[in-house]
């Protein structure tokens, strides 16, 4: 049996409970969570973490993708509330029953894609909902423009005019803005997800030094970024969560980025992965060259008879749209891919579809299931061409082909008649993936085929990828989960930023080398 | 979901025959299979345009022009057999449903490749359209007598006990309803309008098959231009003006959902029957045509809120299920 064992034991001494790094606090915290936990349906998000937030310091939240930092924003904004745990602001227990008593307590998230109104001017946008009125109860239009302007002074945002419309500025602005407005409703703890994603390497400095701007005031600020040399440069302290569970804490002045890697990735044996023999054959895809104006550049590789490769890096690097390229929904600017040694140029999904590649998509919602519709028919979606006769369907040969794919896969439902909606997410996914098989192709692209569902369904997925490629299919499978990637890929393609980084046999690979690869840190 | 569009349907039919039940009490020969025949023929017109509406609603779109492309096509079958009484009926139809395929396939153009809302677009030619009734008919009137007896009577010729409109109708019910649950592009159009984004990725073109829906609807609109102009023996600018408006309720108090997606042949032809019967009752009880109005707007608004009550009990299944597994 492969599994996590060997990396499990060789790279993680931290991810017991008993050993968790705890570091004495230099203050009193601003905001403390203590054993929070929340679950979703049939996924448990969170499991007993904590995280405290103290005034005047930036502490960074450090985590994987699905690792919880997002349901944690959403408890502290008062979307979610937890299952269990305690909430405490300046040392008194509190509750967030709602986004507007988080608001209330001053608590203000400036996200990915700032929440602000395009078409509203600067100084709406800064006191939206708390406009100064006159004394006739209408809004007072002067005081708000010249506070707008006194804010946006303080914070050295000078430049901005307060009567541009928000659409018209650039995105680092925007985030100005965003404070901005922090500020004017004297937000006392500001979280900060992503902020740079988006940005310039100018913007980003900008966005440093209104950063040190909160924390002379006193601001009590949360940075989540997958970027190391921000964390650094901007961080006083740290938390890194894994699965859910805060796995350690501590002042980033006294821990190196290898230590945190390692807290990172280091994981719980909760999974065996199938164990395969692959018989790895010829080339079948081959990619060179392919960019795109602004997502990805020169991307080149090749995919085997036989073969999952794995693709790995952080949200953002673009491997969904490489793979939405290859699958012809995506237009590129330049480069070739050739399948069995034909150069191909899909103009649609039906082309990519009827050459033989397949995308399953990430987002099983929206992009994959068609709710509403039974599962014998979003089965043979992609395949009416084959199952209908000159435009006319045949219900029999629907049905026969939903059958075959959904009984290899285990699909649990009454009835191929029954909506797809009232299945679960696990079973949901098994259609998706079943509708793509159907088609028969050569390629199958698996955009994080795993995301979301139960640890059982996962076996499912994984069990019926090894199945795939033994049948002599070729997989690629874009994963941002480590286990994943290492439990399953026969080589790993790392992205970052658009380009490949580094392609790697998955022989006595580690996830230190992935993780170090994708964000850019040089061992 | 089909079970459930069913037990929709069936509330739909039921308010219908109690409707029909009330009617009779104040009048006692509405319910008379006689008078029932009456009432399907009158409101066969209805049919036919809510059919074509619901296509289009369906990919969650909306043809506001069906009205003007009946009034147009009306006008140039109408005028061609004035001027040339010889055309036979069949070729007037086909050219009258080739007229309204053009006009369709205009609109399905600048919604496929300008990409411009069709609410847009049909607003622009919903005048567009009644305009060039204008330009080529130069604001005259068809009259009865300068049409053939052919042309007024073929659908009102009887066939095995009905008339000829009412065998169109069941025809065009038909067909509706093959092409929507036994083709690939009634296949296309309900996936299209359920989930958009993932039908692109299943390969479907969604553009073309916004087009080709565009192009049913003109063609419906077209046919139903020569029958009304031979139903009502008058041709003119003023012909159907607003009718769009009560194609489309009969598509929402039939159950077909303007967010796309949702509704079914039987919902379309119930949802225009429930108009007809309306319109076709309330005079002959002495009810004033206003309160027909209000009758029809509280039946719409109703339709919407037992649909909108239908989705939440299926988001709880949905709930209920995922909490089970």
């Amino acid at each position: 049996m492969r599994n996590m064992d060997g990396l499990d034991t060789t790279m993680d001494t931290t991810a017991h409970h008993g050993t968790i790094q705890k570091r004495p606090p230099a203050s009193v915290p601003r905001l403390t969570l203590t054993g929070i936990s929340k679950s979703f349906p049939g996924v448990r998000a969170l499991h007993n973490v904590s995280l405290s937030l103290y005034p005047g310091q930036v502490t960074a939240l450090i985590g994987e993708n699905g690792a919880g930092k997002s349901t944690l924003v959403k408890i502290m904004t008062g979307i979610y509330q937890p299952d269990s745990g305690e909430i405490g602001i300046d040392g008194q227990a509190t509750t967030l029953p709602s986004a507007h008593a988080a608001f209330g307590h001053g608590i203000t998230a400036i996200h990915q894609e700032t929440v602000l109104f395009d078409d509203l001017s600067v100084a709406e946008n800064i006191f939206l909902g708390h406009a100064p009125r006159t004394r006739f109860g209408t809004i007072d239009w002067r005081t708000m423009r010249n506070n707008a302007r006194e804010v946006l002074e303080t914070m050295r945002a000078g430049h901005i005019d307060a009567d541009a419309r928000l659409k018209d500025l650039g995105i680092a602005n925007k985030h100005l803005v965003a404070v901005a407005r922090a500020m004017s409703i004297d937000a006392r703890i500001v979280i900060m997800d992503e902020p740079t994603a988006a940005l310039s390497m100018k913007e980003i400095e900008e966005l440093f030094l209104l950063i040190e701007f909160l924390k002379s005031e006193g601001k009590a600020v949360l940075f989540i970024s997958h970027k190391f040399d921000e964390i650094y440069r901007i961080a006083d302290r740290y938390t890194v969560f894994r699965d859910g569970e805060m796995v350690g804490e501590g002042l980033l002045k006294d821990t190196g980025q290898n230590e945190i890697v390692r807290m990172m990735v280091g994981r719980n044996v909760d999974h065996i992965f199938p164990q395969r023999e692959p018989k790895i054959g010829a080339p079948v895809l081959s990619v060179s060259g392919l960019s795109h104006p602004t997502e990805f550049d020169d991307i080149g590789f090749e995919l085997r008879k036989g073969e999952i490769l794995g693709f790995y890096g952080l949200v953002g690097a673009g491997r969904s749209e490489v793979m939405q390229a290859i699958a012809g929904i995506t237009r590129t600017s330049r480069g070739e891919i050739s399948l069995d040694g034909q150069t191909i140029a899909p103009k649609s999904a039906a082309d990519s579809i009827e050459a033989g590649i397949v995308y399953v998509p990430e987002e099983r919602g929206k992009q994959g299931v068609v709710i509403g519709l039974p599962i014998f028919q979003n089965v043979s979606l992609p395949s009416l061409k084959r199952t209908s006769k000159s435009g006319v369907l045949r219900l029999a040969e629907e049905f026969t082909l939903a059958r075959s794919y959904t009984e290899r896969l285990d699909l649990r439902a009454s009835s191929l008649s029954q909506d797809v909606g009232t299945l679960s997410g696990g079973n949901q996914q098994k259609v998706v993936i079943a509708k793509w098989l159907a088609t028969t192709p050569k390629v199958i692209i698996l955009d994080e085929p795993t995301k979301g569902i139960d640890i059982g369904s996962k076996a499912a997925v994984h069990g019926f990828m090894a199945e795939l490629v033994a049948q002599g299919l070729s997989v690629i499978m874009v994963s941002s989960e480590l286990p994943e990637i290492l439990g399953m890929s026969d080589r790993v393609v790392v992205m970052r930023e658009g380009r490949i980084a580094a392609t790697y046999d998955n022989k006595g690979l580690d996830a230190e080398t992935l993780v170090r690869t994708a964000a850019g840190i040089v061992a | 979901m089909k079970n459930f569009l069913k037990y929709r349907e069936i509330w739909l039919l039921a308010g219908i025959v109690v409707l029909i039940g009330l009617i009779s009490t104040r009048f006692p020969g509405f319910a008379d299979p006689a008078n029932l025949r009456q009432v399907f023929n009158d409101t066969s017109i209805l049919m036919i345009l809510a059919l074509g509406q619901m296509v289009v609603i369906l990919t969650r779109s909306i043809d506001l022009s069906m009205a003007s492309n009946l009034c147009f096509t009306g006008m140039v079958v109408a005028m061609l057999n004035a001027a040339h009484p010889a055309i036979p009926i069949p070729a007037l139809i086909v050219i009258a449903l080739l007229v309204g395929l053009v006009l369709g396939a205009i609109n399905g153009f600048l919604v496929w490749r300008l990409n411009i809302p069709s609410i847009v677009v049909t607003l622009g030619t919903l005048t567009i359209y009644r305009g060039a009734t204008f330009v080529v008919s130069g604001g005259a009137w068809v009259n009865a007598d300068q049409m053939s007896p052919d042309f007024i009577n073929f659908q009102r010729a009887a066939l095995l006990g009905l008339p000829v409109l009412s065998w169109i109708a069941i025809i065009v019910i038909a067909l509706f309803f093959l092409v929507m649950t036994r083709t690939q592009i009634g296949r296309s159009i309900y996936a299209i309008g359920v989930n958009p984004t993932a039908s692109v990725y299943a390969g479907i073109d969604v553009g073309r098959t916004k087009f080709i829906v565009f192009c049913i609807s003109g063609m419906i609109g077209g046919l139903a231009g020569y029958l009304w102009i031979s139903r009502y023996v008058i041709a003119s600018v003023e012909v159907a003006n607003g009718y769009e408006l009560n194609i489309i309720a009969a598509c929402v108090i039939g159950g077909i959902s303007i967010a796309g997606g949702i509704g079914s042949v039987g919902g379309a032809v119930l949802g225009a029957l429930f108009l007809g019967i309306i319109s076709n009752a309330l005079p002959v009880i002495n009810i004033s045509p206003f309160w027909q109005m209000a009758i029809s707007g509280s039946a719409i608004i109703l339709a919407v809120v037992l649909n909108a009550r239908g989705e939440r009990r299926q988001g709880r299944i949905i709930l209920r299920k995922a909490e089970a597994a």
